[in-house]
């Protein structure tokens, strides 16, 4: 029963000189999970700040439910359902956790999410809501950032180096959350995710990125962990390899 | 002496308004404009001429002047600051000083070299005073003025802390990127933050023309003071900026009564200092010492004797 | 000056230049000090802004503490021509000091804390009795000398202090401290954990901008004979040296020149709309900023580049983007 929710066609960006991502073709479904890997330096960030409208992109196009929006600013995809969890969370850091989500619940998307739904989705936030989000633990920090971008109503959301610097036990508390937003199926979730393992258990579809090229694309779990572990250091040759369900 | 000390706390008062303009700016956009003080000119002179032209009352002018002062601060931030954003820190430095110099000029070109005052259009409001025990006589409009500078502010955190709009400045303020990831609207806040801050510029303009004189050319001394209260006071809470204001006022009061010049003097000694101290904890805090030299916390100094 | 055939074109042009008084009347020569003068104050302030990153609203300090130094010297006995020379270099002296505390402070600040320290200067030496406040007073001494001969050493003390400030400059943006600027200018903080000494090298172009502007302002008093607090001392400078900068094009070697010849031939033609002629002065270097960032040099020099040897070295380049993670 699967739309295609998000679209990118030929997708091209750089920084400066160096090209980060070319020619990037891949869709994702609605209420489908898919993890991007790729070792660093691969344009994984790039690709979601592309996708978020926060970097420029010299090529290629961005289709959402159909419509494009390669041209619109990162606050109108916002306000059309396209939301990210960025590197390093970014929360205000002046600001308090109830603080951070009214902001993003007033000039998001209007929709189910309210600061009520989010802290019942994400359990660690209730004790620390009133808590300015410069005092919080690297657990408790992603909480927020989540929380925060669901206050914008998504139909897709972008999650940026889902575990980096969190304890074992934050990131299993983050996967749980995670888990229950693909359980209630109405969010696309496209997160970047160094841990190999993780990433295949927990996405729907696989997508590899080397050098700024999708080199591997597939079900999860029809890949193998080999087939998986050449694309990402490119030990095969350079021609990408898509596995069909 | 007493009555220095007040007359240079309800001065504090004046420069809290001025200040918060200029840190609005700052803290939002990261712009330090150099024309500030020759946009509070404007303003000033924008009351003084309806009240000469169609004698009006100062206060009623104030309130005309106020929205158009927005209105050019929105102009402002659109054509000319949102140009220079995209560039470092020299060009809005280079662009607002030479944005100063037009206005300095245009304002001299339009009103000549005339001191002005609206003290004349307040009538016996200009002189009126109470006596204190103690016989310490107090300006009933200085004490009218910061009133008005302390409500503004208030009315300033309020909007700041509890609505839609001041969420989004500090937001913006803090992370402007993740602002935008929010749905949070950038041109837009920048231009409210700008209407604000040239309506806060226009209004201390006016102000200083009703407690004293202003003329074309008193631009970059109200934008300097400006500054000095904002890094005295601290850059961060709009307080620190009430609390800078009321130090310098002081200063300055204190300073004028050694001399003439000791106004000026002692407002800029105070600033150098100020910000000196602040370089040398900064150098110590690098160093890894404490910044005085020999000063333990008394905490710590019990950890090592134990 | 970056190839000997350009170093020989400089060196003829000064020598040219130096013949001037010669043969010229009274108003040439008079108008030709005041170009250098301006010059002067364009090279230096480019030298701080456009190579050192450092945009400084205070040079004026420099500009009228050489005069005021200069004033107290001959007070003291010292006769008028070497006292303009160690005034000079006592205002390079104070900016060193200056410098321990006004290098420390970061762009906004730094442009504003160097105005405060410039007003803090010239509210003191108003104090000074000599100075006798706003009145101001006269460098007398030179009232003795001969008016023609005075107009010639001052033309030539204005040329031969541009002529070596630009050969200072050009030495020092070759040197290791030049290296060291374009540094500094990239990424200061990558640059001091190379090595770099940072405050040392920014000292050097400090205090060498500080020079210059101080020969400029005793230049100005040997002309101009009299000392007036307000002007000497006055935010002006720094407008004009903005303009002559933006305009003639930032961190470019002829660029201040141009500048300088354009705010000249302005002087001169439009210097009677008074205050309207400076609106219109600020205006076009905010536009020059915005629109011109190369300024006029900027704009000429790709066709001109053609009748140079070399084109000139760019010496601060804007910050690279960093690799993606």
């Amino acid at each position: 029963m699967s739309d295609t929710l998000l679209e990118v066609q030929g997708l091209r960006a750089a920084h400066g000189q160096l090209v980060a991502v070319r020619d990037l073709d891949f869709s994702i479904a609605r209420g489908e999970v898919v993890a991007l890997i790729g070792a660093n330096g691969a344009g994984k960030t790039t690709l979601l700040r592309c996708l978020a409208g926060v970097h420029p992109t010299a090529a290629g196009r961005v289709m959402l439910d159909g419509t494009d929006i390669t041209a619109l600013l990162a606050h109108q995809r916002v306000r059309r359902g396209l939301a990210m969890v960025p590197e390093g969370r970014r929360l205000f850091d002046d600001m308090s956790v109830r603080e951070n989500l009214r902001v993003a619940g007033d000039h998001g998307r209007p929709g189910d999410w309210t600061i009520q739904k989010v802290l019942d989705a994400l359990p660690a936030l209730p004790p620390i809501i009133d808590r300015p989000a410069g005092a919080l633990s690297g657990g408790q920090r992603q909480a927020a950032a989540i929380g925060r971008a669901l206050m914008t109503n998504p139909d897709v959301l972008l999650l940026d180096e889902v575990s980096l610097g969190l304890s074992p036990l934050a990131v299993e508390e983050v996967y749980r959350n995670l888990a229950h937003l693909r359980e209630a199926g109405r969010t696309s979730l496209l997160l970047v995710e160094q841990d190999l393992s993780r990433a295949m258990a927990f996405a729907d579809r696989v997508l590899c990125l080397r050098e700024g090229r999708i080199v591997l694309q597939g079900p999860a779990q029809s890949l193998t962990r080999e087939a998986v572990t050449a694309a990402y250091f490119g030990v095969e040759a350079d021609s990408p390899t898509e596995a069909h369900s | 002496m007493i009555e220095a000390l007040i007359q240079g706390l309800l001065l504090g008062g004046f420069y809290a308004i001025l200040a918060a303009g200029l840190s609005l700016m700052f803290g939002v956009m990261r712009i330090i404009n150099l024309a500030h003080g020759d946009l509070a000119i404007v303003g000033a002179f924008g009351v003084i001429a309806l009240t000469e032209r169609f004698g009006l009352s100062p206060w009623l002018a104030l309130a005309l002047v106020l929205p158009v002062m927005a209105l050019i601060g929105i102009a402002l931030q659109r054509w000319l600051f949102a140009r220079t954003l995209r560039a470092g820190i020299l060009l809005p430095l280079l662009v607002t000083f030479g944005l100063g110099a037009v206005l300095q000029n245009a304002l001299y070109g339009v009103f000549g070299s005339e001191a002005r005052s609206l003290g004349n259009a307040l009538g016996d409001l200009a002189w009126a005073s109470w006596e204190l025990p103690g016989g310490i006589i107090v300006g009933q409009l200085p004490v009218i003025i910061f009133v008005i500078a302390v409500a503004v502010l208030a009315g300033l955190q309020l909007m700041l802390s509890f609505t839609r709009l001041g969420r989004a400045i500090r937001a913006a303020a803090s992370d402007p990127e993740a602002a935008a990831l929010c749905g949070v609207d950038a041109t837009r806040v920048h231009r409210a933050a700008a209407a604000i801050a040239v309506a806060l510029a226009g209004l201390a303009g006016a102000l200083l023309a009703m407690q004293a004189t202003v003329e074309p050319y008193g631009g970059p001394m109200l934008l300097i003071q400006a500054f000095e209260a904002v890094v005295i006071g601290g850059i961060g809470s709009l307080w620190g900026t009430l609390l800078g204001g009321v130090l310098l006022g002081v200063a300055q009061s204190l300073g004028a009564l050694w001399s003439p010049q000791g106004f000026q003097l002692a407002g800029h000694l105070l600033f150098l200092a100020v910000l000196g101290a602040r370089l040398w904890r900064q150098h110590r805090h690098q160093l890894g010492r404490p910044a005085l030299p020999g000063w333990r916390h008394p905490r710590a100094r019990k950890a090592v004797r134990a | 000056m970056n190839t000997p055939k350009q170093f020989g074109v400089a060196f003829a042009a000064v020598l040219l230049l130096a013949c001037v008084p010669a043969f010229a009347g009274a108003s040439v020569v008079d108008k030709l000090t005041t170009l250098f003068i301006y010059m002067l104050l364009a090279t230096t302030w480019n030298l701080m802004a456009g190579y050192a990153g450092l945009v400084s609203v205070g040079q004026q300090a420099f500009f009228g503490l050489g005069g005021y130094f200069a004033l107290r010297l001959v007070d003291g006995g010292l006769p008028a021509y070497p006292a303009l020379l160690a005034g000079a270099v006592g205002a390079a002296l104070m900016a060193w000091v200056m410098s321990f505390y006004v290098l420390r402070l970061k762009d906004g600040e730094f442009a504003i804390g160097t105005w405060v320290v410039a007003e803090v200067i010239r509210i003191l030496v108003m104090l000074d009795p000599l100075i006798q406040g706003e009145t101001g007073t006269s460098l007398i001494a030179l009232n003795a000398v001969e008016p023609e001969l005075r107009r010639s050493i001052g033309y030539w003390f204005a040329l031969a202090a541009l002529a070596g400030m630009a050969l200072a400059m050009a030495v020092l943006l070759r040197s290791h401290v030049g290296t060291a600027a374009k540094a500094i200018g990239d990424d200061d903080e990558a640059a001091a954990s190379l090595g770099v000494r940072v405050l040392r090298t920014r000292q050097a172009i400090h205090v060498l901008a500080a020079f210059g502007a101080a020969l400029a302002g005793v230049a100005w008093l040997a002309s101009a004979i009299t000392f007036l607090p307000r002007t000497n001392f006055g935010v002006q400078w720094s407008v004009l040296m903005l303009f002559m900068v933006l305009v003639g094009g930032l961190r470019s070697g002829p660029g201040p020149y141009i500048g300088a010849l354009l705010l000249f031939a302005l002087q001169e033609f439009m210097g009677d709309f008074g205050a309207w002629y400076l609106a219109g002065l600020g205006a076009a270097a905010a536009g020059c900023a915005l629109f011109l960032p190369q300024g006029l040099w900027g704009a000429l020099s790709p066709r001109l580049v053609r009748l140079f040897t070399r084109p000139l070295v760019s010496p601060v380049s804007t910050p690279q983007e960093r690799t993606a993670p």
